[in-house]
């Protein structure tokens, strides 16, 4: 996986709804597909998701076969006070990758 | 639109019941994070268009949006690859693209006018010419081939620092015998289906084919995002498919023929905003 791409206002009012975009560039390899040889290509694809706020869950998601490329998740948070929002993406292979952005709450 | 809208109409016509996702009026705004970029222009006199539309217009309203936020458009994905290539050394030489070229700002401008004559060498250049010609003979690096992933990559990055600029190719001096072929290469008629570029983007544009709109084939959002493939399209790499689809054996990417049919095909947008990296379909 490489860098992963997050879109986090820097600054909101309490209890405001905020939009948070998320996009991490993965080949999602499906499992279906054969190689030129004709053997299946393992399947190779980002299964989990979450966010969390200053150590709580926000939203996780499973994700299974049929998402598309580069994966982008999209969701609304209520933001209670100044924290950190943490993103999670675990990949089939086991490698996880982690970022995260703070907000200021005025 | 007027060409799509009567065609719209018809459908709903024929339909009795339209469906509303269908009767709202096309949007012609495109706007990138506050930024408005004109989608259309008229043709100069001797352009046998009347007017230059971008692919933009010819989208479905959700592809079109893809486009109006530089986060949700997949094409920075390799935007950032490209920024990173860009301060990658790599070579004989241990040097990067920045170690010459400090800010990729400074290219700025050079996309609209591409391609053009290179006097030093004597021929015609496209950007990817010059990529391909700074990595073997500043940095000492291998060439990267034309619709590769890492020169696609780097073309966006280049081609992004124009944005909003309008196409002006040189049509004159040197490049006048090119143009002339490349027009040649438009509209002559090849392959199983005996189809030339000019029977589908110039006479057809706005119409269907099959399930999506014909657009006038213009260049100005290359290299482009393309939802079929995921990656980002070269301008040689899209004139490929197209012989493809019309049963033809395409000419090489890179070669002299698609050097001259993309400097015929950029002539005719000349004035259309450069809108690279676009989202098509």
């Amino acid at each position: 996986m490489s860098k992963p791409r997050v879109k986090v206002p820097k600054s909101a009012g309490a209890g405001d709804t905020i939009t948070i975009k998320t996009l991490m560039k993965h080949k999602m390899e499906s499992g279906q597909r054969k190689d030129k040889d004709g053997n299946k290509i393992p399947r190779k694809i980002i299964n989990f998701f979450s966010a969390t706020f200053n150590g709580e869950e926000v939203m996780s998601v499973n994700l299974h076969g049929a998402v598309s490329t580069n994966p982008f998740i999209q969701f609304d948070m209520k933001v209670p006070a100044t924290g950190d929002l943490a993103f999670k993406w675990v990949d089939d292979d086991g490698t996880v990758t982690e970022t995260s952005k703070t907000i200021k709450v005025s | 639109m007027k060409k799509l809208l009567s065609t719209v109409a018809c459908g709903i016509a024929a339909m009795s019941f339209g469906q509303a996702a269908f009767a709202d009026p096309d949007n012609n705004n495109l706007t990138v994070d506050g930024m408005a970029i004109s989608t259309d222009v008229k043709a100069m006199a001797d352009s046998p268009l009347d007017k230059l539309f971008s692919g933009w217009r010819f989208r479905e309203s959700e592809t079109q949006a893809l486009q109006m936020d530089d986060f949700d458009n997949p094409s920075f994905v390799f935007v950032e690859d490209g920024e990173a290539l860009y301060d990658k050394v790599d070579g004989s030489e241990g040097k990067a693209c920045s170690s010459c070229h400090e800010d990729v700002a400074e290219f700025k401008g050079l996309r609209p006018t591409l391609p053009r004559w290179n006097e030093d060498k004597g021929k015609l250049y496209s950007m990817e010419q010059y990529i391909n010609d700074c990595r073997v003979d500043r940095m000492g690096a291998e060439k990267w081939k034309w619709t590769g992933t890492n020169m696609t990559a780097m073309t966006s990055l280049i081609s992004l620092q124009s944005r909003g600029m309008p196409i002006s190719v040189a049509t004159d001096g040197p490049v006048a015998d090119i143009l002339s072929k490349g027009k040649e290469i438009y509209y002559t008629r090849v392959g199983q289906l005996d189809m030339s570029c000019a029977n589908c983007h110039e006479d057809n544009y706005g119409n269907m084919i099959r399930a999506d709109h014909l657009s006038q084939g213009q260049v100005n959002g290359f290299p482009t995002y393309r939802l079929k493939n995921a990656k980002m399209n070269s301008i040689h790499g899209r004139f490929k498919g197209c012989m493809k689809n019309i049963r033809a054996k395409p000419f090489k990417p890179g070669g002299a023929e698609f050097q001259a049919l993309e400097l015929y095909v950029a002539s005719r947008g000349n004035g259309l905003a450069v809108e690279s990296p676009s989202v098509r379909n």
